[in-house]
């Protein structure tokens, strides 16, 4: 544990330059499930440059889009602020480009047109959601061993996600519903370590009562060293896969996923039960359990 | 200690077979190629659809809409049951349009969920389902009136909206005559305009609140599709009597059918045939208006304004204009589905395309099978043959995941596969704990059998807490996630529960049946 300065340390300066990015770039790339808005994604074959694409899309009047080209085979994304037009931005988008480059097949992957009312719904039910979570996760593992301990292995959870998200905005990545699944499950999943360690914890003390908890608690982690990297390992070995093989839709997932399961690791061995031991103070000698 | 090991394996056995029962009818659908499904008959495919794992869009193809219903407009008896009649209105008419499954769904106050897979025409669908198809025969003003009421116009206009025009760019301006001096000429009961100006018109008529305000007897209504005058694409505006002489819900039903208008051979247009009581005020009111123009409306557009030349007894009247094979098969779907009976507005589309969903579908297995390959290989390598039992239970885990999906007629969405491929990485954490926790024993010096025990019983504390906490996150996502993500979250509590069972009961049933057989002299673990 007197590795717990360093280890606070260097979250320190991971959460600070989190906030900073958080700042820098407005917080995080709202995808439209969040702001409103209209995604499409479709195919061109045969391939165009996207400058081409976009005075096309000029000529026809469409002014508003902005254009990406996505991957290698011809798929590009269209994204504009306002839903809901009176007819179907799709249709408007393939007859200007058939207008302009007659022979070109337009192929619709996918569209998201999330109207205004809809966005504001699915911000506010994010942050319940989140509450929620870390809410139940401390009430469940303050029951199930000391509350300090609780709030100390939620705080870690906590800059666990703040971290990951900072991640995910500093790689520019889209924030979409499914990225906020992937934090919650990232939230209830990087415990596990945690309560590894604070099982051993528990375990030991009761055999060790002249120790100092600070002791304890770095024999509880050594201990259990092994076991959380394994734990995690094998989840990491399937994100990977997903992360590699998934495909684009789920990428952004697996991305989140793999920083949060790899840095919750981290956190949960060094910072949790850090936060657990100064949070307890120094005059708890040894636990009560 | 190793009484029970009969009753054990039995449940166990028990349980497998009924999640092969739950996943049959799902591996014989997904596993049969097109033409053996198509050549199933109709009853046995319905039955085993109803069986099988669901897609969802995201995996399928299709698209979601939500739909909300604007009541402002409405009075209070009627916006009571608006959403409802909405909803029937709406299954109407999809269900004429061929969508196999489609969901429709009242959502709280003031929403339709409308599901449809497979579909290949979202665009038409969309169309077809947010029209509000009210259908009005209206009385045309004669041409006399229609001058009347024209100069009426002009000066209601003129007097409230200020003649600040570039008269350079329109030389026929007439501050004084806003309207008529735009228009290129009266014909029958129609006003004329060029199409360009057509919407400035209305801007006018819109600024001075003439629609609402003036004290007309008549409403005004422009043509739905251009006219052409003398070459040229036009606009005409209407004056009509402002009661309707009969409604849509007069229409008992319509038809694609084609040379209805002999200006238009060979186009298609829907021919209309009314209800008896129809029929009858039909005959009546062209009896009486012999001479005038009746307009056809369709959502307070004029589609057609035939003039009545004789009284037309038989109740039968077509719609024509510039349609095509699908605007016109469209037109009477909607027309038979019944109008509206408020607008409808799309707050949220999701629409994904066959290809994509295929290649989900692909790419998310590989990721599954790729992702099993690594936690095989490295628990083997490992825990040895104890690994192997743990692929054993993490086998058995996804299996029992699988059918209680479709036991309990779940979805499947690309998420959800995620979540499988993460439950195939949780579900051997399980194991991880508790061979660690054996070696830990065995270590200590204590007997295989009591390594066994103890560490099964010291780990599954830890086990427990893990899963529940994951199971928490996962009950919150259910709880305020929207389709792929609820997709998500429950595959992942399935996963986690069936975990227990597998990775804890399944395996410590293995460990047991070893040891109370033979005397083990080490354990490969």
């Amino acid at each position: 544990m007197g590795a717990r300065k360093y280890a606070y340390l260097c979250s320190a300066i991971l959460v600070v330059a989190t906030i900073v990015v958080l700042v820098a770039r407005g917080g995080p790339r709202l995808a439209v499930d969040f702001t409103g808005g209209t995604v499409i994604e479709a195919v061109l074959t045969p391939k165009e440059p996207a400058d081409r694409v976009r005075s096309a899309l000029d000529k026809a009047g469409i002014r508003q889009a902005e254009i990406q080209s996505v991957g290698t085979e011809g798929e590009y994304l269209f994204r504009f602020q306002q839903t809901g037009a009176k007819e179907d931005m799709f249709t408007l988008i393939k007859e200007a480009i058939q207008k302009e480059m007659p022979g070109t097949q337009v192929e619709l992957r996918r569209a998201d047109a999330v109207g205004p009312k809809i966005g504001k719904e699915l911000r506010s039910k994010s942050i319940w959601a989140v509450l929620f979570a870390l809410g139940g996760i401390l009430v469940y593992v303050g029951l199930r061993y000391e509350f300090i301990f609780a709030v100390g292995a939620v705080i870690s959870l906590f800059h666990d996600v703040l971290i990951t998200l900072g991640v995910m905005t500093f790689l520019g990545r889209e924030f979409t519903l499914t990225v906020l699944a992937a934090l919650l499950t990232i939230a209830g999943y990087s415990i596990n370590d945690t309560i590894v360690v604070f099982d051993r914890i528990r375990e030991q003390s009761r055999l060790l009562r002249r120790e100092s908890l600070k002791d304890v608690i770095d024999l509880s982690v050594n201990q259990t060293l092994s076991r959380t990297v394994l734990t995690s390992f094998t989840v990491i070995l399937t994100v990977l896969a997903l992360l590699v093989l998934g495909g684009e839709v789920i990428r952004d997932f697996a991305l989140c996923m793999f920083i949060g399961v790899f840095f919750g690791t981290y956190s949960s061995t060094y910072v949790a039960s850090a936060l657990a031991l100064d949070i307890h103070g120094p005059e708890a000698k040894a636990m009560r359990r | 200690m190793y009484k029970n090991l009969r009753w054990k394996a039995l449940l166990v056995a028990v349980i497998t077979v009924a999640s092969v029962y739950y996943l049959l009818p799902s591996m014989r659908i997904y596993g049969l190629s097109p033409q053996q499904r198509a050549a199933l008959p109709v009853e046995e495919m319905a039955k085993l659809r109803d069986k099988a794992l669901k897609l969802g869009l995201d995996l399928q193809g299709g698209m979601h809409l939500v739909l909300e219903v604007d009541k402002t407009g409405l009075k209070e008896k009627e916006a009571a049951d608006a959403v409802d009649r909405a909803i029937e209105v709406v299954r109407n008419r999809v269900d004429q349009f061929g969508v196999a499954e489609p969901l429709i769904q009242k959502q709280g106050e003031n929403r339709i969920v409308v599901q449809l897979p497979g579909l290949l025409d979202p665009e038409r669908a969309k169309t077809l389902i947010g029209q509000t198809a009210l259908l009005e025969f209206v009385i045309v003003a004669s041409p006399d009136e229609t001058k009347e009421l024209l100069d009426r116009l002009d000066t209601f206009v003129a007097q409230r909206v200020p003649a600040v025009r570039d008269t350079a760019k329109y030389p026929y301006f007439d501050p004084a005559k806003p309207i008529s001096s735009r228009m290129l000429t009266i014909e029958l009961g129609g006003v004329f305009f060029s199409e360009e100006d057509a919407p400035d018109v209305q801007k006018f008529i819109e600024e001075a609140g003439a629609d609402t305000l003036l004290p007309l007897d008549a409403r005004l209504a422009w043509s739905a599709e251009s006219e052409p005058f003398q070459g040229r694409p036009g606009k005409v505006l209407y004056f009509l009597e402002k009661k309707p002489e009969l409604t849509g819900a007069e229409v008992a039903t319509a038809r694609v059918g084609i040379n209805l208008d002999p200006d238009r051979p060979n186009s298609p247009g829907v021919s209309l045939t009314l209800t008896r009581g129809g029929a009858t005020i039909f005959s009546r009111v062209t009896g009486a208006n012999i001479g005038k123009q009746m307009a056809i409306v369709l959502d307070g557009k004029v589609r057609s304004a035939p003039v009545i030349r004789t009284k037309i007894p038989r109740g039968e009247a077509s719609i024509t204009g510039n349609f095509s094979d699908k605007e016109a098969a469209d037109l009477s779907i909607v027309l038979r589905a019944g109008a509206l009976p408020a607008p409808l507005s799309v707050i949220e589309e999701r629409t994904v395309g066959p290809s994509l969903g295929q290649d989900s579908i692909a790419k998310g297995i590989t990721a599954g099978l790729v992702g099993s390959l690594f936690v095989i290989a490295f628990m083997c390598i490992y825990y040895r043959l104890s690994g192997i039992l743990a692929i054993f239970a993490m086998v058995l885990n996804v299996w029992f995941l699988l059918a209680a999906l479709a036991g309990f007629h779940g979805t499947l969405t690309l998420p959800g596969i995620a979540g499988i491929v993460l439950t195939i990485g949780m579900s051997v954490d399980a194991n991880v704990l508790i061979f660690e926790r054996i070696r830990e024993e065995l270590r200590t010096g204590k007997t295989i059998a009591r390594s066994i025990e103890f560490g099964y019983q010291r780990a599954f504390r830890t086990i427990l807490d893990s899963n529940v906490t994951t199971l928490i996150s996962s009950a919150v996502l259910f709880q305020f996630g929207t389709g792929p993500v609820k997709g998500f979250a429950v595959t992942l509590s399935i996963g986690l529960i069936a975990n227990m069972f597998t990775a804890v009961f399944v395996t410590k049933l293995i460990y047991d049946a070893l040891v109370s057989r033979r005397r083990l002299e080490s354990l490969s673990i």
